[in-house]
């Protein structure tokens, strides 16, 4: 087999290993530990109080907004990366080609910012 | 693949595993002591010299524990939450040579759990991975409290991931002209990094990319949400953050998790910046087996004085506005490793292609 399969193979063991680790802490854990649930202690944590309404609660809009943005500026990455690790032999003409596109992305951010997307109130 | 070669793999794994959990165990307990000298406190001091076992007595403790499950948790998630933080957290280490390749019987070992020729992007993945352990955790456990710091944790990760797989662009563009055309495998990145620039100055990538090195510190400390950065578990808004429900072995997993990023994290600063294990072996005047240990040493050494910087700005600075954190990564990090990105590839493209006019 090549070295090649091999260090994904190692990856792999080592996914494993990790699994088999928490597996194994979790259930050494799970024959030591007491358990005595109490319709108290089962109840949701809201410092000290019943809680409230449920627990999935409304959270802010503004959230989605930067997950929207980040999508973006990773699939920028995903252009990126190939051209920096071939950046010798592409040569001055990608090499340009690449500035105008990131100033392009850049030229989003501004837009965003300008537009008020990133001001958090 | 033979017996032996099996059993290499093997070796690797283990040696990886035993170094990540006592670089834990060490980590914590140097992160209370200095903070308490930083505090004018002694710190642990029982267990063991100096306290070095309390990190020990505190895990065992932990086996102990009642490990509650509130009645409105998603189950399903619940569990899987602790898996998904660890192991990400380990497989970040994986790809860190962290020490010069040695040979047993014929057989080459290389000090790297494991070689890929795609190692930063696998780095990069990874650390998005572990922001699923925080959001599954925090949106399993049928609570506000932890659901707000998984969203936040969500929010925060991703604008930080940004500036960080930029400055790493910056970082591949120029170690692909310090050698054989680009790479992303670190294992090249730190032999590109050996020897000296007129004899005494490390040909380390932090002299040439000193702001990329900057941006991505702070990217890093973000992304494991440490101080100043940990809004996702400030105790004084969220109570635990993502955490509050779990309790026992399953919370211990998420400090591990925290811990062995912390130290993962940095180990990839060091490697990417500060040259890894690179540096003098002295190997005419010590004996072989000193100089086959100290690049060891040199990569422990630079990877604790990042993680030293981790636990000094815990001490020293506040915890941020959630405001002010994000108009950091979006108006300041962001458009900073873009056009330090764009400063370094013309330079860079000057170097290689010369100048347009010339």
């Amino acid at each position: 087999m090549s070295t090649y399969f091999e260090s994904y193979l190692t990856v792999g063991a080592f996914a494993a290993l990790g699994a088999v680790l928490v597996l194994v802490m979790l259930g050494v854990a799970s024959v030591l530990r007491p358990t005595k649930p109490t319709a108290e202690k089962q109840l949701t944590y809201e410092c000290g109080v019943d809680p409230v309404g449920d627990g999935w609660s409304q959270t802010y809009v503004r959230y989605y907004v930067f997950g929207l943005l980040f999508v973006i500026f990773d699939v920028e990455a995903v252009f990126i990366f190939p051209w920096a690790i071939q950046v010798d032999e592409l040569g001055v003409f990608a090499l340009v080609a690449m500035l105008f596109f990131i100033v392009t992305v850049i030229e989003g951010l501004v837009y965003a910012v300008k537009k008020g997307v990133l001001r958090w109130e | 693949m033979s017996l032996a070669e099996f059993g290499i793999v093997f070796l690797r794994a283990l040696m990886v595993f035993g170094l990540l959990l006592v670089a834990t165990i060490v980590n914590i307990w140097a992160e209370r002591k200095i903070l308490a000298d930083m505090q004018a406190r002694i710190g642990p001091n029982r267990a063991g010299p100096f306290g070095i076992l309390q990190t020990v007595a505190d895990g065992l403790k932990l086996f102990f524990k009642e490990s509650i499950t509130p009645r409105k948790v998603e189950l399903g998630m619940y569990m899987l939450a602790p898996f998904l933080a660890v192991i990400p957290a380990f497989l970040i280490f994986m790809m860190v040579p962290f020490g010069r390749p040695f040979t047993i019987g014929g057989n080459e070992v290389a000090l790297v759990g494991a070689d890929l020729n795609i190692g930063l992007l696998f780095v990069l993945a990874m650390s998005s991975m572990a922001v699923y352990a925080v959001v599954l955790a925090g949106w399993s456990s049928g609570s506000k409290y932890p659901l707000l710091g998984g969203v936040r944790a969500t929010a925060q990760a991703i604008s930080y991931e940004a500036a960080m797989g930029l400055a790493m662009v910056a970082v591949v563009v120029y170690s692909a002209t310090q050698g054989d055309g680009g790479t992303l495998s670190l294992v090249e990145i730190v032999e590109r990094q050996n020897g000296t620039w007129a004899g005494f100055i490390p040909r380390w990538n932090l002299f040439p990319q000193v702001a990329a090195f900057v941006i991505f510190l702070l990217a890093i400390i973000a992304e494991t949400n440490r101080a100043p950065f940990d809004l996702v578990e400030a105790e004084q808004e969220l109570v635990g953050g993502f955490h509050t429900e779990y309790s026992g072995m399953r919370f211990a997993m998420f400090f591990l998790a925290e811990y062995i990023n912390i130290f993962s994290m940095s180990a990839i600063a060091a490697t990417l910046f500060l040259g890894g294990w690179s540096g003098p072996t002295f190997e005419d005047s010590v004996p072989a087996f000193i100089s086959a240990i100290l690049p060891t040493v040199w990569f422990l050494l630079k990877t604790y004085a990042i993680v030293f910087i981790f636990f000094w700005l815990r001490a020293t600075l506040p915890r941020l506005r959630y405001d002010q954190l994000m108009t950091l990564g979006w108006k300041g990090l962001i458009p900073a490793a873009v056009v330090w990105l764009i400063v370094s590839t013309i330079s860079m493209g000057f170097r290689q292609f010369g100048a347009p006019w010339g």
